[in-house]
């Protein structure tokens, strides 16, 4: 047994400190997985564009479940990875027991609320994109209903929403915002059968532009949203070519700008919290060739608009996570 | 509530329906010959992301549709050599098959497609596209008889009409064929049919194979009906919920398809009305979405008649000790 502890030990050391020098950075993404074409993949190629630009190396690890973050977290501080940077809020509970015995090492906590000397906290101003795409939503649709179907229902997923609907308000205030959650377990960020479900159902009330912030759900959305001839928007990566000339834009989260700053300014990184708004360009809508027939001069003006008025401070976005009420949308 | 709107919530219900219902008559079959079989949400898994995979690969839906079979045939030949032939414990076995097909379903998609543990989304020729029965058009002006018709009966995939039909089909095989009986008998007391000189071991496999096949049925419709495409984990409990419904059922055909056209309603209307108000109070939709399970621990309490498995069910068939 003992023999095999230290077998197992030695493999897994090797496999982590594979030719590692002292510092190189680590990257941990969360459950969804490396490829989920969306958070952490986004967060794979700014590593990757860093590694390109630099010619540095970095350590990886993709969670498979819940025991292995704090362990993960661990083997790469005892390797001398540095900066760890994490994905998703989930971290933020083993960075709060690990780091402290880490002060050395430099852990980024993406999304999450780690306070701690050794930790840098980013978080985003989702609410200011979700603004912009409920600004295009309210300009594209033409029955001035408009969908939102979240994910799990999580604060987190109510600050898009919220955000959402205060966008779709600013351009048309009598426009009627609908907002459904797929479920509350996290097999709500799964279940595309039901997110199209939710689409049909918001179409039959009229809704003609849905926004999705569900993850693989939200994949439901878009294909239902195609299928019924209406308008959609995705989420934290560039979704609009999943459907071409359907998907409306998408809400992006630019982790991989956070992950490659992350990593450039590696073990110098200066910790303590960050919040990538709309003036940061941490977050924004998409244009691509794809969405360019759907997008209009009113449309882009109007973003051109709300983009100005929020960076400079002139329109405040509500952010439901801060507030923990809405006042423009009921939950 | 208009007349339309029930219609959507009634049409938006079968859907959500028809893949609880085959999983729940594979479920039938296989437990009735006394082999439980957890593993229904597994092999739906398995067979949507086949099912979504083939048709991608060969822009065939019916292709798809034979490849979910297999995927889940081969799992249910794993469930049944290891509770069959090796007797083995058939939770463990179940349980091992969701494992495996969670797993297994994201690293082949992730190696064959590159997207991130899916599959691309299926055009055309590739999904299960929706029939419109004869006469819509004819009927339409009539009232009541003519929506009703036009957008609750017809307009939906092959696979809804097929599982809809398989549910006499079952009822008749099971209580109106010798096949039938022994099936039942086997579940029950497998000494008494080996003794009349009939394999237990081959009715055993038959019926896992039937389940095999059923569940992939429903794991195809998933995938190339309801949906373009295979998400990881997008079966998102739907197989225990049908083993709810099995139990709710009480192991009978006709009380299956009930039992998941009223789930499939609960979870329609979850879907529909976010929160409901019922005389004043407003009931969230947690609760809607519960409610299949509670109904079936307060079934299984003995509340409301008792559901008593099969006697057999669950123990290996030992010849001699």
């Amino acid at each position: 047994m003992t023999l095999m502890k230290k077998f197992l030990g030695a493999a897994a050391a090797a496999a982590l400190t594979a030719g590692a020098a002292a510092a190189d950075p680590a990257l941990i993404f969360d459950l969804g997985g490396k490829f989920d074409k969306s958070f952490n993949e986004a967060g794979f190629a700014g590593a990757t564009r860093w590694a390109e630009e630099t010619g540095g190396k970095f350590l990886e690890i993709e969670l498979q479940s819940e025991a292995q973050r704090e362990q993960a977290l661990r083997r790469f501080a005892e390797a001398g990875a540095n900066p760890i940077v994490t994905m998703g809020f989930a971290m933020t509970t083993p960075i709060e027991q690990v780091a402290p015995d880490y002060p050395e090492t430099k852990f980024v906590n993406i999304d999450g609320w780690a306070n701690l000397p050794n930790v840098l906290t980013i978080s985003f101003a989702e609410h200011e994109g979700s603004f912009l795409a409920g600004v295009m939503a309210a300009e594209a649709s033409k029955s001035g209903t408009v969908g939102f179907i979240g994910g799990m229902d999580i604060p987190l997923i109510r600050k898009f929403a919220c955000g959402y609907a205060q966008g779709v308000k600013s351009v048309n205030p009598d426009a009627t915002v609908i907002a459904n959650m797929t479920g509350t377990t996290p097999s709500a960020w799964n279940d595309p059968v039901k997110g199209g479900e939710l689409t049909k159902a918001q179409i039959s009330d009229g809704a003609d532009v849905i926004f999705a912030a569900a993850g693989g759900t939200g994949v439901g959305v878009l294909q239902v949203a195609a299928d019924e001839g209406i308008l959609s928007i995705g989420v934290d990566s560039n979704q609009n070519h999943l459907h071409p000339g359907k998907v409306l834009t998408s809400m992006l989260k630019r982790v991989d700008v956070a992950v490659y700053n992350a990593l450039k300014d590696g073990a110098d990184l200066e910790t303590g919290f960050q919040n990538l708004n709309l003036a940061a360009e941490g977050v924004g809508v998409a244009f691509d060739e794809n969405n360019a027939p759907l997008v209009t001069a009113e449309m882009t003006a109007a973003v051109e608009m709300a983009t100005k008025s929020i960076v400079s401070g002139e329109v405040k976005v509500e952010d439901y996570a801060a507030a923990e009420s809405c006042s423009v949308l009921e939950f | 509530m208009d007349f339309l709107t029930l219609l959507q919530v009634l049409d938006s219900s079968v859907r959500l329906a028809i893949p609880l219902l085959l999983a729940c008559l594979a479920g039938l079959y296989s437990e009735r010959a006394g082999i439980f079989d957890i593993g229904l949400e597994g092999k739906m898994l398995a067979a949507a992301f086949a099912a979504a995979a083939f048709a991608a690969i060969t822009g065939n839906v019916w292709i798809g549709l034979l490849a979910g079979i297999g995927a889940s045939l081969i799992l249910s030949a794993i469930h049944g050599i290891a509770s069959i032939t090796f007797r083995g414990n058939q939770l463990i076995s179940g349980v091992a098959i969701n494992m495996l097909a969670a797993g297994m379903t994201v690293l082949i998609a992730q190696d064959w497609f590159k997207q991130g543990g899916r599959t691309p989304s299926l055009m055309g020729e590739g999904r299960l596209n929706p029939i419109t029965l004869p006469f819509a058009d004819m009927f339409e002006s009539i009232p009541y008889f003519g929506p009703t018709y036009e957008e609750l009966i017809s307009g939906h995939s092959a696979l809804v009409y097929v599982a809809v039909a398989l549910v006499p089909l079952t009822w008749w095989v099971l209580f109106r064929t010798r096949f039938g009986l022994r099936l039942r008998a086997v579940g029950e007391n497998p000494a008494s049919v080996d003794t009349a000189g009939i394999s237990v071991v081959r009715l055993r496999f038959t019926a896992v194979a039937i389940c095999g096949i059923l569940c992939g049925v429903a794991g195809a419709y998933l995938a190339t009906g309801l949906q373009a495409g295979f998400i990881k984990d997008m079966t998102a409990g739907r197989g225990f919920i049908a083993l709810a419904a099995l139990i709710f059922a009480k192991w009978r055909p006709w009380y299956a398809l009930y039992a998941c056209l009223l789930f499939g309603l609960l979870q329609a209307l979850a879907v529909r009305f976010q929160s409901i108000e019922v005389a004043g109070v407003v009931i969230p939709v947690q609760f809607m979405e519960a409610l299949p399970f509670i109904l079936t621990v307060v079934i299984l309490a003995g509340f409301v008649g008792r559901a008593i498995p099969p006697r057999a069910g669950g123990e290996p068939y030992v010849k001699e000790r």
